[in-house]
């Protein structure tokens, strides 16, 4: 594990790699303070680019967009009352309210200050989980990796899309559908390729994450006749007060942080959870955690209903890398991506990742924490600065996510199909979204398509064509009663809300 | 009786999928594989079926969480505008090369959108993309072949 350890040590201390992680990070911070462009926007847009660089490079730039855009989320939050993604809704409730006080600098600090201690205990507790972890999922048969697989599916539905589970559910079986397309990777034989050319490949990964988010959440804001920065015009960017904090403030974040990462944490490594809901988890339980009387002033500006939450979202990142990490089994949609993205450099996460390409195993632990440490001191200081992004006029901002797009798919594969395909599903995406069809259990879905049909065939020749791999084992039946319990949860909750 | 767009939708996906589980009982496989365990056809049909029960389930059971969207407040004529600029944008990239047919998309994207600062229009259009494809060029080794920048003798 030390030798591990300092192989990734080497690889991320890098000057490359170190610049990576703050372009990433810097990048990341600016994608993900513009509202309604998270962190799955920015890795997509960052995709074409990585190809060109080794696969730890590559990834250890995505990972630093990843923390860069969930810290700009938390800006926009707390500047605009406008969260750039769910996992940072409840930094909202105290943020915003601090920055109308005149104390945006400090709840920007404290958001900085929480998500850096959240981090970094989260990756000390990474460093500890994945190597076990890994160890413990060579014990993983195809039958269990097929379980799980559904298990990470059936999750993310129920806790991506609140209310929308049946919605949610047929986005999974599109994406299932999507990767299907090409050709058949035991046989070569075609599918669904109507005797096109371009299609015999596949669909790219890049294309459709590209369509489904950048592209249609563009669409969406012109559709909608959204201006997410038209709040940020009406707001003095630079009179956001000072950024140092009191002892009693210190103080109550020094007991909000452990707490709360440790929760964010385990929320993080459990499929389909996320930030979202460790964030809100957190917020709530902190609120229950602290005296009356600052009980009160949870949700006009309280310290510690700030800190819990961004501790949280931060922790629950980094737990969300241990079941790709360990497992290779993506718990949300933005590590779907980065296993995408892993795959596209020939890359198989998984329990033998550890084993075999240490390096990026190592680095990509090592540049998270590394990445944690440039946001708090570059982008902190750099805030009154960067945050003049939120005023960038849409008029601008929409054709320069288009062109991004269209150009990111042009560079893979220098073919106009590839485009119009694109824009295709990205015009069926923005309809779907409209009607609160969520995108991330698709391409979750259409990113685990391929590894699914591989050990759903490896589990039926095992057992000669017989389902009974699905309860044979102790542990498949353990996972299959796992996912049972998320359908019976659904139905019970959708029942419940009819009878209302 | 009025159905719900997301009904609507879901039943549309019906069809699609009643047409994708036919497809994938067309997949000619090899003859030694028909009667396999596993063969190329089986998960697509197993998908075919997962799409049909979801959305059948979707269609007959009532709505819980019915979504609202005010058809009035949206926004065709730009989004159709900007889609259309895109299909343009894909049919020139091949033929008048990428730096004409980039730089042209952004304008009229940006004139589509409502901005008339007509000198940032220019800035984050012609150099912005100039600037762009020497990053492509001189950092990253992408060649992108232009026939327009090679007509003027820009490039080689």
């Amino acid at each position: 594990m030390i030798e591990g350890i300092l192989i990734g040590l080497e690889t991320a201390f890098s000057l490359k790699n170190l610049m990576m992680v703050m372009i990433g990070c810097f990048a990341g911070t600016i994608i993900g303070m513009l509202p309604g462009l998270g962190p799955m926007t920015a890795i997509a847009l960052m995709i074409p680019i990585t190809y060109g660089f080794e696969p730890s490079t590559g990834l250890i730039l995505m990972a630093g967009v990843y923390y860069g855009a969930v810290f700009g989320g938390s800006t926009s939050s707390i500047l605009i009352n406008a969260p750039g993604i769910p996992g940072t809704v409840a930094t909202s409730f105290d943020g915003y309210p601090m920055a109308q006080q005149g104390k945006a600098g400090k709840a920007l600090a404290i958001a900085a200050y929480s998500s850096f201690a959240g981090g970094t205990i989260a990756a000390i507790f990474l460093l500890i989980a994945a190597p076990s972890l890994s160890k413990v999922s060579l014990a993983f048969r195809s039958p269990d990796y097929f379980g799980l697989m559904i298990l990470g599916l059936t999750a993310v539905s129920a806790f991506s899309a609140k209310g929308h589970f049946l919605k949610a559910m047929m986005m999974v079986v599109l994406g299932l559908m999507l990767a299907s397309v090409g050709q058949d990777t035991l046989s070569d034989i075609p599918r669904f390729t109507f005797q096109n050319m371009n299609l015999s490949d596949g669909i790219s990964f890049v294309l459709v994450v590209m369509a489904t988010f950048a592209m249609s959440e563009a669409l969406t804001i012109i559709f909608k006749a959204n201006d997410p920065t038209r709040v940020a015009k009406q707001i003095s960017l630079s009179q956001l007060g000072s950024i140092k904090l009191d002892k009693t403030e210190t103080k109550k974040m020094v007991t909000t942080i452990p707490r709360s990462s440790v929760l964010g944490f385990i929320i993080g490594v459990l499929p389909g959870a996320g930030s979202t809901i460790a964030s809100f988890l957190a917020y709530g339980m902190e609120r229950n955690f602290v005296n009356d009387e600052e009980k009160q002033k949870f949700g006009k500006g309280s310290v510690n209903g700030l800190a819990a939450p961004e501790t949280a979202n931060n922790a629950a990142c980094s737990g969300s890398f241990v079941p790709l990490l360990t497992l290779g089994i993506p718990g949300s949609g933005t590590t779907a991506v980065m296993l995408g993205a892993l795959l596209g450099f020939g890359i198989q996460p998984g329990p033998r990742l550890y084993q075999t390409n240490p390096e990026i195993f190592w680095s990509v632990i090592m540049s998270m924490y590394i990445g944690m440490v440039i946001l708090l001191i570059l982008n902190l200081p750099l805030i009154p600065y960067i945050a003049r992004v939120l005023a960038t006029p849409r008029t601008f901002l929409i054709p320069l996510i288009l062109f991004f797009s269209v150009t990111g798919i042009y560079l893979m594969s220098f073919n106009n199909f590839d485009i119009y395909l694109m824009i295709g599903i990205a015009v069926f995406a923005t309809v779907l979204r409209l009607y609160d069809f969520p995108m991330p259990p698709l391409i979750l879905a259409f990113v685990l398509g391929g590894l699914m049909e591989e050990n759903l065939r490896r589990s039926l020749l095992i057992s000669d064509g017989s389902w009974s791999f699905l309860w044979n084992r102790p542990l498949t039946l353990c996972i299959m009663i796992c996912i049972c319990l998320i359908i019976g949860w659904q139905s019970y909750q959708s029942f419940k809300t009819k009878t209302r | 009786m009025k159905i719900s767009p997301s009904k609507i939708i879901s039943l549309l996906f019906f069809i699609f999928s009643g047409f994708y589980l036919y497809t994938a009982h067309q997949i000619q496989v090899f003859t030694f594989d028909e009667n396999a365990a596993f063969n190329a056809k089986t998960f697509p049909i197993y998908l075919g079926y997962a799409g049909l029960i979801f959305s059948a389930l979707y269609v007959l059971l009532p709505e819980t969480r019915p979504s609202n969207v005010d058809l009035s407040v949206l926004d065709y004529k730009k989004t159709i505008t900007l889609v259309l600029l895109m299909i343009l944008y894909g049919i020139t990239i091949l033929r008048a090369g990428y730096f004409l047919s980039t730089s042209i998309f952004l304008v009229l994207s940006y004139i589509v959108l409502g901005e008339r600062k007509w000198l940032w229009i220019f800035l984050l259009s012609f150099p912005f993309v100039a600037i762009f494809m020497y990053l492509l060029h001189g950092l990253l080794n992408i060649y992108l072949r232009d026939p327009f920048l090679q007509f003027i003798g820009v490039m080689g």
